[in-house]
């Protein structure tokens, strides 16, 4: 499998008032054609990583070290003008609330038609063709009087459809989704999941789906990297993950759904709070909550032991468990 | 595909639903306003004023400079005059007909002039941020520590008087409040997701601005714009009122009522009819401008 995206060393911090290690020492790939799911709570730096990945995070607070590449092109040596056809082109984006990601005074066909009209340099009505044809490829119903009109007048579902017919206008290769399903309620999620899935084989594309929800990953993911404080602590297939993880986070957060739970039972959470991200972690950043931390977990980094093909967690448990395969 | 039944239904019953006509953004502003009775009549008294000022050599009034020492002050009601005389014996229908015509010019110029400068200004100021921001907007600063009519007489008195001065300093004036507003609701608008989704899609600051910006801030900016022509009026006729704008014996509000105000023991009805018309003007468009702001707020 080649792959599409290549992250190496990624480490973000945010200037300002307080420092901030948003992101740190983050390696990640994404192959050709695989839907690879980042799952982990809020704060644990999923959406940050997508942003850098578009160079989207503000120039003057932001310092960004390692590799980032693309289709073979370094991202973050990339200057504006490169970046602005490699924005939308390449690599598109959906967002987690899709009546704030929509501009409110333009119709959804002026907004799908400006981004094709913009990248590829064609008139006006063909780019509203491209707007109806793209609102077709969504299943809108009745898409033609849907091109005129207001992302207020549409529900939630239809404008994240509307959404992903926008991101979808240029025929991206990668598709980053930050939470696309979080703010729809739980049957329109599960459309718009399918819809995605198809679109992505449909398309061809690869992409990225952020989400801290354990079932939607289940749902639409080939492969799955579980973060926490700006760390990828576990990452491998979604079967290996879902029956056998690893780190002890990632088996805290599969025991913490209630895809499953007995009723009358009380959910199973992980203890204790993540921690502040006010200085780079020189130990184990889970250790504090760890039921099973041992000492030399705080004493040092834990390296990212691989633990089969393609199968990597940042535990001092993968050892044995790579030991014993 | 558990989603093909659902979306079909989905389908049927918006087919089914009475298809309501998708309508451009400012064919609904204009539909919603014309519902607003407030915002005709205003709309209505606006556009009789302005018509009858363009028109008014057409309309067979009298000559608003001749005057005559002995019809000097004659009450409203008299008859072949109207409205009256002044305190020269000129007719005061034609002369407030024929004011309208400078007044309305030094009252909506200025307005027009500061809402393109100020608009620019604080568009750019909002989105680039940073030491541009404090730059424009500390500028701006300097200004807001006058009074706004004092600002205006200052540079009208600095300049001297005249028309074609007293809209510069008029526009000086408003300049700096435009600016303000249209900066704030600008980094009110710049950190929404739709700006991010526009960096996300590719544009360019300049679409952005140009496109994301400039078509949600435009609005509010416009709407506060409105409620300043009435400002506009007032401190365009006060400048007339102490000679920096206007000079006698043109015909000008402000101007007038400043003449007048020697007569107003004598006949205190005709001596307010220039402050009137202000009044009438500035209030038609105060609330023209509240109506227009509501009937730009589809989303409720």
């Amino acid at each position: 499998m080649t792959k599409l995206v290549e992250i190496s060393g990624l480490n973000i911090r945010f200037t300002g008032e307080r420092t901030v290690y948003a992101v740190n020492d983050l390696s990640l790939s994404l192959g050709d054609g695989e839907v690879l799911g980042l799952l982990g709570e809020s704060g644990s730096g999923k959406s940050v990583t997508l942003r850098a990945l578009m160079r989207l995070l503000p120039k003057k607070r932001t310092q960004i070290s390692g590799k980032v590449n693309v289709m073979g092109r370094d991202v973050l040596a990339m200057n504006d003008e490169e970046l602005s056809s490699f924005r939308g082109q390449t690599v598109s984006m959906i967002f987690q609330e899709p009546a704030l990601a929509l501009d409110p005074v333009y119709t959804i066909g002026a907004q799908i038609a400006e981004s094709v009209v913009r990248h590829e340099g064609k008139s006006y009505a063909e780019g509203r063709a491209r707007a109806l044809e793209m609102l077709e490829v969504v299943r809108i119903p009745s898409a033609k009087r849907r091109l005129d009109a207001y992302p207020h007048e549409m529900s939630g579902g239809m404008r994240q459809r509307a959404m992903i017919a926008l991101a979808l206008a240029c025929r991206p290769k990668i598709l980053l989704a930050d939470e696309p399903t979080t703010a729809l309620d739980a049957t329109v999620q599960i459309q718009i999941l399918l819809l995605l899935r198809e679109l992505q084989r449909e398309f061809g594309m690869s992409v990225i789906f952020v989400t801290h929800d354990i079932g939607v990953a289940i749902e639409i993911c080939d492969r799955v990297a579980v973060m926490y404080a700006g760390q990828i602590v576990e990452q491998g297939t979604l079967r290996d993950i879902v029956r056998s993880p690893v780190h002890p986070y990632a088996k805290g957060l599969l025991a913490s759904t209630i895809h499953g739970a007995k009723r009358g039972q009380r959910l199973e959470t992980i203890p204790g709070t993540p921690p502040s991200l006010a200085e780079k972690p020189h130990n184990c950043s889970f250790a504090p909550r760890c039921s099973v931390a041992q000492p030399r977990c705080l004493e040092q980094l834990p390296a990212n032991v691989e633990v089969g093909p393609g199968r990597a967690a940042r535990c001092v448990l993968a050892e044995q468990v790579a030991a014993l395969s | 595909m558990s989603e093909l039944p659902l979306s079909a239904t989905a389908d049927a019953a918006l087919q089914a639903a009475p298809a309501t006509k998708a309508r451009g953004y400012w064919a609904t502003v204009g539909r919603r306003i014309t519902r607003d009775k407030v915002s005709m009549a205003c709309a209505l008294v606006l556009i009789l004023i302005f018509l009858s000022a363009i028109l008014a050599p057409w309309l067979g009034l009298e000559d608003p400079y001749k005057g005559s020492m002995i019809r000097r002050l004659r009450h409203i009601g008299t008859v072949g005059y109207p409205l009256g005389t002044d305190e020269l014996g000129r007719d005061m229908l034609a002369r407030l007909i024929y004011g309208g015509r400078l007044s309305l010019v030094i009252g909506i110029l200025p307005v027009i002039l500061a809402f393109c400068i100020g608009t620019s200004l604080g568009l750019i100021a909002g989105y680039v941020g940073g030491k541009l921001n404090t730059a424009i907007m500390r500028t701006i600063d300097v200004f807001y520590a006058f009074p706004s009519v004092l600002l205006a007489i200052a540079i009208s008195g600095a300049l001297g008087a005249g028309i074609l001065n007293s809209i510069v300093s008029l526009t000086v004036v408003f300049v700096p409040q435009i600016t303000r507003v249209a900066e704030s609701v600008t980094t009110g608008v710049r950190n929404m997701d739709f700006v991010e989704a526009a960096r996300a899609s590719g544009a360019g600051p300049f679409t952005i601005m140009r496109v994301h910006i400039l078509g949600n801030v435009l609005g509010a900016i416009f709407v506060y714009a409105t409620s300043l022509i009435s400002v506009s009026m007032i401190l365009a006729a006060g400048l007339s009122f102490l000679g920096l704008g206007t000079k006698p014996p043109e015909p000008e509000w402000g101007l007038m009522l400043n003449t007048l105000r020697t007569a107003i023991y004598v006949n205190p009805w005709v001596a307010a009819l220039p402050g009137a018309m202000i009044f009438a003007v500035s209030i038609c468009f105060n609330l023209l401008s509240d109506g227009l702001r509501s009937a730009m707020d589809i989303r409720n």
